[in-house]
């Protein structure tokens, strides 16, 4: 339903009458047959959403502004390509996808302030949105509150699991267990040095990292050290680093600390080379601010590499280039963003609804086979069923596929014997 | 005139106008969404409103006002967060009946010095006496030393960056970066459904009213005129006999008890809490609000925290990735032109205005003459 001109034909009274006789077969009303996929709004939209015959509302709820936005415009960018295609395809229930855009501002109780904002006043069908954990635990009361639902993008601490939630990036179990036992296995590594930036994400996939290196792979933590976010003095930890030499050096230092780090690595005499590094948050984002110089040699463990080998990945690097821009890369993140309108998308087709409690019952099962990470499929727990991958840093700030799981990992938010 | 404690006439006026705005306009136009946005912002409005008495009339600048609206809004939600981690709402952790975000820190148990945050009167009581005491041990070792001006300001700010390391390294205890999220009971009585936001709404309107009168009772006695004499020359107040420090001590502590209260609505009203208003850049915008509104007027800065706030909503909503440059533009428009905030347009335009159109229909104002109370100026 693509045309202008079929907005006239469903008159307010036609609506009422549809509404009406939402029992009686709708096209027989109706005199195009571009209507039969398109199913009365009364009946796909119980709960008052911004649904309109033509039309359905989503919010985009990202940092366009702050010390976030670096990292979250690449999810924006993703979420409007992902959109404009799925438009392009027919939309939603023969519904074409409007957003609202809001910026989180890098300020988490903006982001709870933004969330209520789309939910109450815009009546959006769903969200996507949120980057941080700390952005997510402020929206997360709200879409509790007023059933919204949230598609989040971002590789994450697990320990969470929401109706409200589909979670489109790796848990921390997904993205940690098969790099250890991969590095543990290839390089016979024993010992481990982790260093992270101080808040709950690195923390607890140290934390679990570490059970998994003592208990599993009966190796040793040799040190585990934590700086502030936005730190930038990383001396100490190095002079630590080559006094005890271990084996591994794992990393959960993000944002701007990276830039720091990697270079101070280097300048003071560790070859990545020689020195297995393993890293789960560094993407090809991250190496633009790093250096492709800097960080060659280390390994990052992930779920997806924009070098990627796959049809989807063909597709879809080209077509956002082609949208944003020649010299865009996109990481990871930026793909499990991409992800999220299409998932919602399938779940509304295959609930039949736009009601939110249909789509979190529907989730489980919804299958995407066109993303560019391959094939994902949604879990009862509302995370995503997907593969873990190694990847090794090269001059070009992109990343060469060194390993990747034979199956897709099953995620696991709240791991037994890991907490 | 008749120069009551609290106010002249046409500071009662002001209050009046300001009292039908806050309990009849706003809630009466306003959705409920709206409602509980303006709800936030005048949680920066008692802040503001400290500032008056401590920059405004007493000379001493504090960028660091976050920290006690910080320790008041902790204060609330750990009381708050206490109440939302019963065993039955934690069972799935691996110690239930402690916050969330201490179980993920694997702590097993609850720290001590949270234990007396399960009593209300205590919490409410440690809102007001904790950031007040900590106001006093600042304030007594500054300015007992004659510690003051530009100095006074940058400790200001480093104690605001110092709490707010303290609070984001020690996350175990006070939910680090993330902050304490989800809270959602006072005392059984769910804070979160739309009626709840109304009645805390005009709770917080009261609160303010109160805090108003006890600003406007500290600026028409002895101490304001002792604050401002000071603000001036303040060795001829010194060679008085007064004791500049005591004074200064409580108009710091005043500010920083305003302030608490500030932090603590903003905790029942957003239902939230987290460092990032405790840091040097809330601390700084809190200036700000008082800047734009005018140091010098009680009222003033309260209009100025709201219009800057809605102005950063409203931009933001509109231009989600320019707005910032167009608040940015707001603030350098508003201090290069009118130094003294909105009160400074007020008074210097509007009110004499208003006040010519009244006096040309009434031919003779009984004791009341022309210009001589000007609102937003300082009287004295």
């Amino acid at each position: 339903m693509s045309d202008e001109t079929n907005k006239g034909l469903l008159s307010p009274l036609r609506r009422k009458l549809l509404m009406g006789m939402a029992a009686v077969p709708a096209i027989t009303m109706l005199p195009r047959t571009s209507f039969a996929q398109t199913p009365a709004t009364s009946a796909v939209n119980t709960t008052g959403l911004a649904v309109t015959d033509t039309e359905v509302t989503v919010g985009i709820l990202h940092s366009a502004t702050g010390t976030m936005a670096i990292s979250e415009t690449g999810s924006i960018e993703a979420e409007k390509l992902a959109i404009e295609q799925i438009n392009a395809a027919g939309g939603v229930l023969g519904r074409k996808i409007k957003f609202i855009q809001e910026d989180g501002a890098s300020d988490w109780p903006t982001f709870a302030e933004k969330a209520k904002k789309l939910l109450v006043n815009d009546k959006v069908a769903a969200i996507m949105g949120c980057w941080t954990s700390a952005s997510r635990k402020a929206v997360l009361p709200v879409v509790e509150q007023y059933n919204g639902m949230l598609y989040y993008p971002t590789f994450y601490e697990g320990l969470e699991q929401s109706k409200n939630v589909i979670y489109t990036g790796q848990e921390a179990t997904q993205q940690i267990l098969a790099g250890l036992n991969w590095i543990a296995k290839e390089k016979g590594a024993k010992t481990f040095f982790f260093i992270g930036s101080d808040y709950i994400w690195p923390r607890t996939s140290n934390k679990i990292a570490r059970k998994h290196v003592e208990n599993v792979l009966k190796g040793k933590v040799v040190g585990e050290e934590y700086y502030p976010l936005g730190n930038t003095q990383f001396n100490s930890v190095i002079n630590k680093i080559k006094l005890t030499k271990p084996d591994v050096i794992f990393t959960d230092v993000v944002g701007g600390s990276n830039v720091a780090f990697y270079k101070q690595l280097k300048a003071a005499g560790i070859d990545l080379a020689k020195q297995p590094l393993l890293t789960i948050s560094v993407t090809e984002d991250e190496i633009d601010g790093i250096g492709g110089e800097n960080i060659a040699g280390a390994y990052a463990c992930m779920k997806y590499f924009q070098s990627l080998d796959n049809p989807n990945n063909k597709a879809f690097v080209p077509a956002f280039k082609k949208m944003w821009g020649e010299k865009t890369v996109i990481g990871d993140v930026t793909q499990a963003a991409y992800l999220g309108p299409w998932l919602w998308k399938l779940t509304v087709e295959k609930a039949g609804s736009f009601d939110v409690d249909k789509i979190a019952a529907a989730s489980p099962g919804v299958e995407f086979k066109g993303a560019p990470e391959g094939y994902v499929r949604i879990h009862e727990n509302h995370h995503l069923w997907s593969k873990t991958r190694v990847g090794r840093a090269k001059l070009d700030g992109q990343f060469e596929l060194i390993y990747e799981t034979a199956d897709l990992v099953e995620p696991d938010p709240f791991p037994k014997g890991y907490q | 005139m008749t120069d009551n404690r609290f106010f002249n006439r046409s500071e009662l006026i002001g209050i009046l106008v300001l009292a039908v705005f806050l309990v009849a306009v706003l809630p009466l136009t306003l959705d409920v969404f709206r409602l509980n946005l303006v709800a936030k912002y005048l949680t920066y409005a008692f802040v503001a409103l400290g500032l008056v008495i401590c920059w405004g009339y007493g000379g001493i600048l504090s960028l660091g006002q976050g920290v006690f609206f910080g320790l008041g809004g902790y204060c609330m939600a750990m009381f708050l967060k206490l109440e939302a981690s019963s065993v039955e709402n934690t069972k799935i952790q691996s110690t239930p009946g402690i916050p969330d975000f201490m179980d993920w820190n694997q702590l097993t148990a609850l720290p001590f010095f949270w234990k007396p945050f399960h009593s209300l009167t205590f919490t409410v009581a440690a809102i007001v006496l904790v950031p007040g005491i900590f106001a006093l041990i600042i304030g007594t070792a500054m300015f007992k030393r004659r510690v003051g001006g530009t100095y006074f300001a940058i400790i200001t700010q480093a104690v605001a960056a110092i709490l707010t390391i303290l609070i984001v390294g020690q996350q175990g205890y006070t939910g680090g970066i993330n902050g304490m999220t989800d809270l959602r009971t006072l005392k059984g009585w769910d804070i979160r459904p739309d009626h709840a936001k109304i009645a805390l709404y005009f709770f917080e309107v009261g609160c303010l009213f109160v805090c108003i009168m006890i600003a406007q009772f500290v600026r028409h006695s002895k101490l304001g005129r002792i604050l401002v004499a000071m603000r001036e020359k303040e060795d001829r107040v010194r060679f008085s006999g007064y004791s500049v420090a005591n004074f200064k001590i409580f108009a710091f502590c005043i500010a920083a008890v305003f302030a608490a209260v500030g932090g603590a609505m903003f905790a029942l009203n957003v239902g939230f809490m987290s460092p990032s208003f405790v840091g040097i850049v809330p601390s700084i915008e809190m200036v700000i609000y008082t800047a734009v509104g005018g140091r010098l007027s009680i009222l003033g800065a309260i209009y100025g925290t709201l219009l800057v706030n809605f102005a950063k909503t409203s931009l933001s909503e509109t231009f989600p990735e320019l707005w910032l440059f167009g608040l940015g533009g707001l603030f350098i428009a508003v201090v290069l032109a009118f130094p003294n905030g909105l009160a400074g347009i007020w008074g210097d335009y509007v009110q004499p205005r208003i006040e010519r159109l009244i006096a040309s229909r009434k031919p003779k104002p009984e004791g009341w003459t022309d210009g001589s109370v000007a609102d937003g100026a300082p009287a004295e």
